[in-house]
């Protein structure tokens, strides 16, 4: 019975704990928000973390575009030659890439390349009472560390989901056109017909700038809340990548069932 | 605070960011899909519609010319009710007849317009009064096996 107890309680304390988090995270959402105006009088900060978190991530995203795309290639084809429509090849490599691979595959790349290094480094300042130290400067954390990185994150990965759809293209065209030999003109021309402007293109861009904001709060925060010891640094890492990856794919599938309701 | 080369990376990789915006906007998709400057629209009632969807395209020998923009159920006539959009840029007469197709086989439907010989163009609004329906595969067999019953006592 006493066990029983202790389970219930720390069940209870466990939930009370994550409402306490979920309501810091809100009014640390909101002093973001306000402090912004500040970091973005001082933009070399945010040019710095977009170079942190978007140019260094250019390589990985690049690398798996191409190679998501490829397999796309190989795996569609595969397919599509059965019912014999082999050209359709790029509209389903396109449409894929451009609705769901691009921003959900790009935002786990991110979250994992550059989401953790951002609660890596937060983690650490707090760590060192650098964070501290500069309230103590009367230098806001808040408006000099959190929100560049926070900003940059939101920039980077819209222009890093569109890199990867891109290269998943040229990576699916490399394997349907060059390799395998389907028509170019036939590629090109039935993606071009299949792939609309606002219905696809405009809302994977939608989907990778709210999974950018996701991943960038979820970053900062899970650095700027964690338990300044060693042990706590590697905890918030961790609970950074996990969480943003439930994040995007949770939020993945509420911005698809609102966006994409199938022929309509 | 001077230049730095974190700028000139930044810079690039933004620019990159943009230039693929710009390669999926124009080169996998086209801006044309469904959205003219200018459209007028036109209504017409059909029997069937068969698979017809919303955003469906309207073509004219074969060259696109508008889009299906609504499809509804008409309780005064229980027939579909269609309502298309079409570029300014290409007028029809108003005994156009409006049939839906299939482009090829197992292919998408789309409103292919037949355009008759009157003077008067359609206008915004108006209603193409001559339609043919989907054919429906189910119907047309079942057709050929009555037909084919009815000719067997005779033979």
């Amino acid at each position: 019975m006493n066990w029983l107890m202790a389970r219930v309680q720390a069940l209870g304390g466990r939930v009370v704990d994550g409402v306490w988090r979920l309501g810091f995270a809100a009014r640390f959402l909101a002093l973001l928000l306000l402090y912004s105006g500040q970091s973005f009088r001082r933009l070399h900060l945010t040019i710095r973390e977009i170079y942190f978190s978007g140019v260094l991530s250019l390589l990985i995203i690049v690398v798996s575009g191409l190679f998501v795309g490829m397999v796309l290639g190989l795996q569609g084809y595969e397919t599509l030659q059965r019912f014999g429509s082999g050209d359709a090849l790029g509209v389903l490599v396109a449409l894929s890439l451009v609705r769901e691979l691009g921003p959900v595959v790009a935002g786990l790349l991110f979250a994992s390349r550059a989401g953790s290094a951002v609660t890596a480094e937060i983690g650490l300042m707090k760590v060192t009472e650098q964070l501290k130290a500069m309230d103590m400067m009367a230098v806001s954390p808040i408006a000099r560390v959190v929100a560049p990185r926070f900003w940059g994150g939101v920039i980077s990965m819209p222009l890093l989901a569109a890199i990867f759809s891109v290269m998943g293209v040229f990576g699916g065209w490399l394997i349907g056109v060059v390799v395998i030999g389907v028509d170019e003109g036939a590629f090109w021309s039935q993606m071009q017909a299949a792939v609309d402007f606002r219905y696809d293109v405009l809302n994977g861009v939608i989907k990778s700038v709210v999974f950018g904001f996701a991943v960038a709060l979820i970053a900062v925060f899970e650095g700027y809340d964690c338990t300044p010891t060693a042990e706590g640094v590697s905890r918030a890492i961790t609970r950074t990548v996990v969480s943003s990856a439930l994040v995007i794919l949770a939020l993945d599938f509420i911005l698809t069932s609102f966006m994409f309701r199938g022929g309509s | 605070m001077s230049r730095t080369t974190i700028d000139l990376w930044t810079g690039l990789f933004v620019l990159i960011g943009i230039a693929a915006l710009f390669f999926l906007s124009l080169r996998v998709g086209s801006f044309s899909g469904g959205h003219f400057q200018d459209a007028y629209s036109v209504r017409a009632q059909f029997d069937n519609i068969g698979g017809l969807k919303v955003r469906a395209p309207v073509k004219s020998a074969g060259v696109v010319v508008g889009r299906v923009s609504e499809i509804r159920f008409n309780t005064d006539s229980y027939r579909a009710e269609v309502v298309f959009t079409i570029d300014r840029r290409y007028p029809f007469p108003r005994d156009t007849i409006a049939s839906i197709l299939t482009s090829g086989l197992l292919g998408e439907q789309y409103i292919g317009l037949d355009p008759g010989g009157d003077i008067e163009m359609l206008e915004d609004g108006e209603a193409v009064m001559i339609t043919q329906s989907a054919v429906v595969l189910e119907k047309l067999i079942g057709q050929f096996m009555f037909d084919r019953a009815a000719e067997a006592p005779a033979n």
